[in-house]
């Protein structure tokens, strides 16, 4: 597992590629000013790269000329933007209250003990990051959670080893 | 005539409506309307006379809440209009599914807005996880501007409008409408004071109106079929159809969009099909988790903001989670308090430091350690966290429940203290 706190140590900006700045220039169409499109390229980012380095997000502040300090201010108030590496399978998992009276709670120890992590954890494959994330407006199919970008609902211990087998088969 | 305004194109089993299937339904027709003469005045007083009230979760009345936004030739040039399409509201699943399984409504409902209060920006802030939503609306913007009812003069009007869907990454706060604009604005999403109310200066200081995703899907049908038609559609005082929905151990949970005025218990047993063989309903939450909540004895109430009100609970985003008899009611108020405190954006004390606290109060309890301190402790925070304490309503919003809950479920609390266990888990 990562550390949770990061010494932030990067000096060097890295260089966006074509496509990250083919991505935010389109972006920067749609909004009167730069700062605006901050979260824009942090998420565009997050696309290419998996997750925001502090090299990634110093090269946005270049990119955009706006202070590394605002950047990081909104980095790290967003909840889906990752600040340190994930898995290559993302699992958001609704923790809120339909599902938790719908049994999330043994979902969740369920999962837990079949890729020995919990909520924060990336697996030592790198094929999955476990996270909590609030009502996922699904919560007549409750108990769900996302992986990627894919909702899963009506959640069983089943459903959930077909799930996780079907991303691992897709590598 | 039609009675489902909202959802008469949804079905969730296929794609939605393209265009020239929205547009074969009576869709924007409005807008031919709109073409033909009507000016925004016009409009902004049909919406007043329809007595639309937001469902966004304040139940403000929209037309009321457009004629702030100043008008004429010395008003700002630049206005925005925005759509609050950040559902994050626990056991609220309702703007998914008109996203989902009409965009072209919301896309009809956003240029009757924006002309209304002549603006020719309009954003919709999307809520960064609703991939599904955020295909569809693409989609149909895509065909929206095609068709010329977005872009330059639309429909031969002279009105200009463009859609920007802007999708988010998280945050509950989010959706409190100055914090919406912050984040739109790409800095971190606190919430502003208020005054200046967002209709006079908003979105990079310009008049803007924020409104929920589900009551923009109304205007539509208020232009389109006149307001006798949307007067006849309500059993009760408040006017419209509603999305109301149940989750929850009931046989049947779901959303259907129902006149505003039925009894709960028809919602309950009718639609959501009474709860499951061998459990009761202990209590439940009417309109999402920053509601109080009400007993089996209120089932016979209507489904009106008012009367909702007088109950001591709100209607809010008429999403009700419904809490059985084997399920802990103690368990139940500590997860909401869990997403509270996670969800506190940090700007203000009370909030940022009372409801971890809480939460906190909460774990002992679920582990047999909670003591009558702590419960002393719990009901204090009702009031320090409660309406005029905090700089927004997210913390008042936690005290719904927790008020209610330590109101109607005290026993269940003293026997987590007396058997220092939950006594639910067997
Ligand atoms: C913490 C918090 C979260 C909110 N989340 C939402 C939301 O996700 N969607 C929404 O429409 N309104 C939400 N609201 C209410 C908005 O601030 C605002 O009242 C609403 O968007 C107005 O729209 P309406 O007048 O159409 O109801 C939230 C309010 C608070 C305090
Ligand atoms: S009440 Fe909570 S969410 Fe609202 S401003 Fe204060 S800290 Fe932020
Ligand atoms: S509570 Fe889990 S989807 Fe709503």
């Amino acid at each position: 597992m990562q550390a949770s706190v990061i010494a932030s140590t990067a000096t060097q900006a890295r260089k966006l590629c074509a496509e990250e700045i083919k991505e935010i220039e389109h972006e920067m169409q749609l909004y009167p000013d730069k700062q605006a499109v901050g979260l824009e390229a942090l998420k565009i980012v997050q696309k290419h790269q998996g997750w925001v380095s502090d090299e990634s997000l110093l090269g946005i502040s270049k990119f955009l000329d706006i202070p590394v300090s605002d950047l990081e201010s909104v980095a790290t108030f967003f909840n889906l933007v990752y600040r340190q590496p994930v898995g290559r399978n993302v699992i958001l998992f609704c923790n809120s209250v339909s599902c938790w009276i719908m049994g999330s709670e043994s979902m969740r120890s369920y999962i837990n003990g079949k890729l020995d992590i919990d909520f924060g954890g990336t697996t030592d494959n790198g094929d999955f990051t476990f996270l909590p994330v609030p009502c996922l407006g699904d919560c007549d199919h409750a108990p769900v959670m996302m992986v990627g970008d894919d909702l899963h609902r009506n959640l069983t211990e089943g459903k959930v080893d077909e799930i996780f087998s079907e991303y691992k088969s897709k590598e | 005539m039609v009675t489902k305004p909202l959802t008469k194109n949804i079905d969730m089993s296929r794609p939605p409506l393209d265009i020239a299937a929205y547009e074969a339904s009576d869709g924007y027709q409005s807008i031919k309307a709109i073409a033909e003469g009507l000016s925004p005045d016009n409009v902004m007083q049909i919406v007043k006379d329809s007595g639309l009230k937001g469902r966004g979760g304040a139940g403000f009345p929209t037309g009321l809440k457009w004629s702030f936004v100043p008008r004429g030739d010395s008003a700002p040039k630049q206005k925005y209009f925005v759509v609050n399409a950040d559902e994050m509201e626990p056991g609220t699943f309702k703007d998914r599914l008109l996203m989902e399984g009409d965009p072209h409504l919301l896309i009809e409902g956003m240029i009757i807005g924006a002309y209304t209060i002549q603006a020719s920006t309009a954003y919709i802030f999307l809520r960064g996880e609703y991939k599904v939503s955020e295909k569809a609306l693409k989609n149909a913007i895509a065909e929206a501007y095609e068709r010329g009812y977005l872009g330059k003069n639309i429909q031969g009007t002279g009105f200009d409008l463009d859609i920007i869907l802007h999708t988010s990454a998280g945050r509950y706060i989010c959706g409190e409408e100055t914090a919406l604009l912050n984040a739109l604005e790409g800095k971190r999403a606190n919430p502003r004071a208020k005054p200046p109310f967002p209709q006079v200066s908003g979105l990079w200081g310009k008049p803007t109106i924020v409104n929920n995703v589900e009551t923009i899907c109304n205007l539509p049908g208020i232009l389109t079929y006149g307001v006798d038609w949307y007067h006849g559609l309500t059993k009760g005082n408040d006017h419209g159809t509603k999305l109301f929905g149940i989750s929850g151990k009931v046989k049947t949970p779901g959303c259907w969009e129902l006149p505003l005025g039925l009894p709960i218990r028809q919602l309950v047993e009718e639609y959501g099909g009474g709860m499951r063989d061998g459990l009761e309903l202990r209590a439940f939450l009417p309109g999402g988790g920053s509601t109080d909540f009400m007993l089996p004895e209120h089932l016979d109430l209507k489904l009106d903001y008012d009367e909702i009100a007088k109950a001591g609970s709100r209607l809010a985003t008429g999403t009700m989670i419904l809490l059985d008899n084997e399920t802990c009611p103690v368990g139940m108020v500590g997860n909401l308090m869990k997403f509270f405190s996670h969800e506190s954006c940090g700007f203000c004390t009370p909030c940022r430091d009372g409801l971890p606290w809480v939460d906190e109060i909460f774990n002992e309890f679920e582990s047999g350690r909670g003591t009558r301190k702590d419960l002393q402790i719990l009901h204090e925070h009702v009031d320090y966290l409660g309406p005029g304490r905090t700089f927004c309503a997210l913390a008042p919003g936690a005290t719904a429940p927790l008020g209610s809950g330590l109101k109607y479920f005290a026993d269940d609390f003293d026997k987590h203290i007396k058997e220092k266990r939950c006594p639910y888990r067997h």
